[in-house]
């Protein structure tokens, strides 16, 4: 027996080896990077008073009151449409559909859907809510181009927590004499809530973080609403907000406040992503 | 004959649970050995002690001696991976690489450093010749090998281990996943290698044992019951445990 | 009783099946709408004129309306973030799925969601506030936002899709593979670039091409370090992607500018579909494998 591997194939072993460590370093340390830099260039700048009023330019106030409220009501709408949109075709794909060319094909199209920019969407909302549609330039508008875009987050994450429940319970129910809808009501849906959350979760994550949709549909003005009255208006989000303030106006240290208030959302949302996984797996595995 | 490998007091666990206790056996070169016993018995345990793949299963705890060739195998300075290249072994599904054939065979030597195209080419139609493979396979040797029969993948593997030329050649129930056709090819194969090599083979087929082994080690709940040559131990086994297993009264 | 239960579950079905096909709908609407908003402008400026001229000068007296500057760029600044993007995320998935230690790994996999959750505005403003100031004092050039900074923004965003999918298709790869190779005498490390790198191509050509999607379909982030100037791409200069183009003149044009923009938005997404059948080809062998 030889006495070890030659001295070519340790180096070619430790430069691989050095090669990976340091490229997880440099992708964690960019993460560590990203979040103090932010936090710390963010925080200081957040006060109760930038949180609760608007701005003005008569008295030169900056205020991100709107943008949090526009954010809230572009959310609620959002979900409000694509929850029973995307869970509804993914029980007819994974309940109904017997014909697997059209499965094919509508999940392709979801494929598709997930893959176009949302510059597009931004674009194509713009010419058929706002334009065709006569909406104008409104939260709704927005609301519904994001309908669009997380559709296919919500059809896949209901769709692949409808796999988990049992085929015996469905046949447990039809057996019992229940119709289809009877079966779906009471056995199918309630078992793929887990789904539906985590794609909402996944898709509030992603209206916070939209801004190139929202430009030309939701627009960027910064007025106090109520809900309804909101949804027909135009209004930034804090994602539009952050750009307009950093890229058109040059206020950077509102445009840190607002990207340390996503910065902590996002992070919230990841938490709670992995909380209500790991919270729903635990229960089916009981 | 001299025994290649030699193996003292042999003890492993897994966590707490010992599946290997006091095993005591000398390996003969030049011959096969076969491991017998029912499921669970240690016998492929035992097996992948002798190449340490052992060492890949986190919480495995062994003591005793392994030699192989006069060098105890667990020594500190011993290098596991030169161990491997000269204690080949081949696996109970045949797991060809999913690359071509030629790629699959020349793994091995590549990545022991041999480069050229000529001395790969000689050592790929060496192998595939000593594995009685060749003929049937030299026109698709750029083809991908998971497009093989599997009783062609077994070959395969059994060519893609003799090509870093080792001393031992290790079979974990080469035959297991194989129709009776491919399996009487590997156990002719298996024959024929003797000359060159010395195999330990696993094997849960008490004929194959008969037809193929020079000796034969019978294991039961981890301990080795009865060991020697394999003619002797089927026709009168000392251990009633021994006649009670190879008659069928149990596994 | 029994007729209409019957009728009842065929509405439900209906309702179902409409449901069903509103991803298709949205699919037909946004191609539709591209290309019937997208065609007029090209008619007018010319294809060949359209896709291959090097100026573009909408709003100037006699408009010139060549977009190969943003096709050109859009390409470069892809190109150059998966150069950059696709070795750092592609060894990271390696050290995630094969080698790390679990505790290493669930800090480090944690990380790349965090990476993959941040908006893309606070990437740009990040981008203006250190990259882009950054390029300009290291290479000394009057003006830090450029394809170059696109670029290294690019890659960081691609990175999370890159190591994501990349680590499926490793740890799919067979345990088998793994063994025969260390079986034969090959560390652990070099097991890991030799057999499941390999046997792992589909799944990580298909990460590949999903960081391209994300790449060239990348606007705001870009849109904020680039600066934006309709030049032919060159690293240090200013420069305009596909995305960009439609986003920094949309609020303000009209008329045949306004349909050119229309007319980007269907070159873009032309390069999203392809992108995306290539992306459905590799994740469709990867999982036959």
């Amino acid at each position: 027996m030889q006495t070890g591997i030659s001295k070519k194939r340790r180096a070619y072993i430790l430069l691989m080896r050095i090669l990976m460590w340091l490229s997880a370093a440099l992708t964690a340390g960019l993460v560590l990077f990203l979040v103090t830099y932010v936090m710390a260039k963010g925080l200081p700048e957040i006060s109760w008073n930038l949180l609760t009023t608007k701005p003005s330019y008569l008295t030169g106030n900056i205020g991100i009151l709107p943008d949090i409220l526009n954010t809230v009501y572009i959310i609620i709408a959002a979900l409000i449409f694509v929850i029973p949109l995307g869970a509804g075709a993914a029980v007819y794909l994974n309940e109904y559909a017997r014909n697997k060319k059209l499965v094919a094909v509508i999940e392709y199209a979801a494929e598709t859907l997930s893959g176009i920019p949302s510059i597009i969407y931004g674009l194509v909302g713009m010419l058929f809510f706002c334009s065709f549609l006569d909406m104008q330039t409104s939260l709704l508008a927005g609301a519904l181009t994001l309908v669009i875009m997380n559709l296919p987050t919500v059809l896949r994450t209901t769709q692949e927590s409808l796999k988990t429940v049992a085929q015996s319970y469905r046949e447990g129910a039809f057996g019992l004499g229940a119709g289809k809808w009877r079966v779906i009501r009471t056995v199918v849906l309630p078992g793929c809530v887990d789904g539906i959350i985590t794609g909402c979760i996944l898709s509030v994550g992603r209206i916070l973080g939209e801004s190139a949709a929202l430009l030309f549909t939701a627009g960027f003005a910064h007025a106090v609403h109520g809900f309804f009255e909101g949804l027909g208006s135009a209004g930034a989000t804090l994602t539009v907000a952050l750009y307009v303030y950093a890229k058109e106006q040059g206020e950077f240290g509102v445009a840190f406040a607002i990207a340390a208030i996503l910065m902590v959302l996002t992070l919230l949302i990841q938490l709670a992503a992995m909380l209500v996984g790991r919270y729903f797996k635990k229960r089916r595995d009981l | 004959m001299s025994d290649i490998i030699t193996v003292k007091d042999l003890c492993l666990w897994y966590g707490s649970a010992q599946a290997l206790k006091d095993i005591n056996i000398n390996i003969p070169e030049h011959a096969i050995t076969a491991l017998i016993g029912p499921s669970g018995c240690g016998k492929s345990t035992f097996l992948k002690t002798l190449n340490r793949m052992n060492d890949l299963i986190p919480g495995v705890k062994i003591t005793g001696e392994v030699r192989y060739a006069g060098q105890d195998i667990f020594a500190p300075g011993v290098d596991v991976n030169m161990l491997r290249k000269d204690v080949g072994m081949v696996f109970q599904k045949p797991n060809p690489f999913p690359m071509s054939v030629y790629d699959n065979i020349a793994y091995g030597p590549r990545t022991h450093g041999i480069k050229g195209k000529a001395k790969l080419d000689d050592i790929v139609e060496r192998s595939l010749r000593d594995a009685a493979i060749w003929d049937e396979i030299k026109d698709r040797l750029k083809k991908n090998a998971l497009g093989l029969s599997g009783g062609q993948q077994q070959r395969l593997c059994i060519a893609r281990a003799l090509a870093v030329e080792p001393q031992v050649l290790l079979m974990d129930e080469p035959t297991s996943a194989l129709d009776p056709i491919s399996t009487g090819k590997i156990e002719e194969l298996a024959s024929a290698l003797k000359e060159k090599y010395t195999i330990v083979i696993v094997t849960h087929n008490m004929q194959q044992a008969v037809r193929i082994s020079d000796y034969t080690a019978f294991f039961l709940l981890g301990e080795l019951v009865e060991y020697g040559g394999t003619e002797k131990m089927f026709s009168q086994p000392e251990e009633k445990q021994t006649e009670d297993y190879i008659t069928g009264r149990f596994g | 009783m029994k007729k209409t239960n019957h009728a009842f579950e065929s509405v439900i079905y209906g309702v179902f099946l409409v449901l069903g096909l509103i991803t298709v709908g949205c699919v037909l609407l946004i191609t539709v709408y591209l290309i019937i908003s997208g065609i007029p402008a090209i008619r007018e400026i010319g294809l060949f004129k359209f896709l291959f001229g090097k100026t573009w000068a909408s709003t100037a007296k006699t408009p010139q309306f060549g977009i190969l500057p943003f096709i050109l760029t859009s390409i470069y600044g892809t190109a150059g973030a998966i150069a950059l993007g696709v070795p750092i995320g592609f060894l990271t998935a390696v050290y995630l799925a094969k080698t790390a230690p679990p505790k290493v790994k669930a800090v480090v996999s944690a990380a790349v969601s965090v990476l993959a959750g941040i908006p893309s505005v606070v990437y740009g403003l990040v981008g203006m506030l250190v990259l882009v100031p950054g390029i300009r004092s290291i290479f000394h050039v009057p003006d830090g936002a450029s394809l170059l900074a696109a670029i290294v923004v690019l890659a960081v965003m691609i990175l999370p899709s890159i190591v994501n999918v990349s680590i499926t298709a490793l740890e799919a790869v067979p345990q088998e593979y793994e063994d025969a190779s260390l079986a034969l005498g090959a560390t652990p490390t070099e097991t890991y670039f030799r057999v499941s790198v390999p046997a792992a191509r589909s799944g990580i050509a298909a990460a590949v091409v999903l960081g391209v999607g994300r790449a060239i379909g990348e606007a705001m982030a870009v849109m904020m370090v680039s600066g934006n100037v309709a030049n032919m791409p060159s690293l240090f200069q200013s420069v305009r992607f596909l995305t960009t183009a439609v986003a920094s003149e949309m609020s303000y044009s009209s008329g045949l500018q306004r349909q050119a923009l229309f007319s980007i938005a269907l070159v873009l997404y032309l390069f999203i579909l392809l992108i995306n059948a290539a992306l459905n080809f590799f994740l469709k062998r990867s999982k036959e494998t």
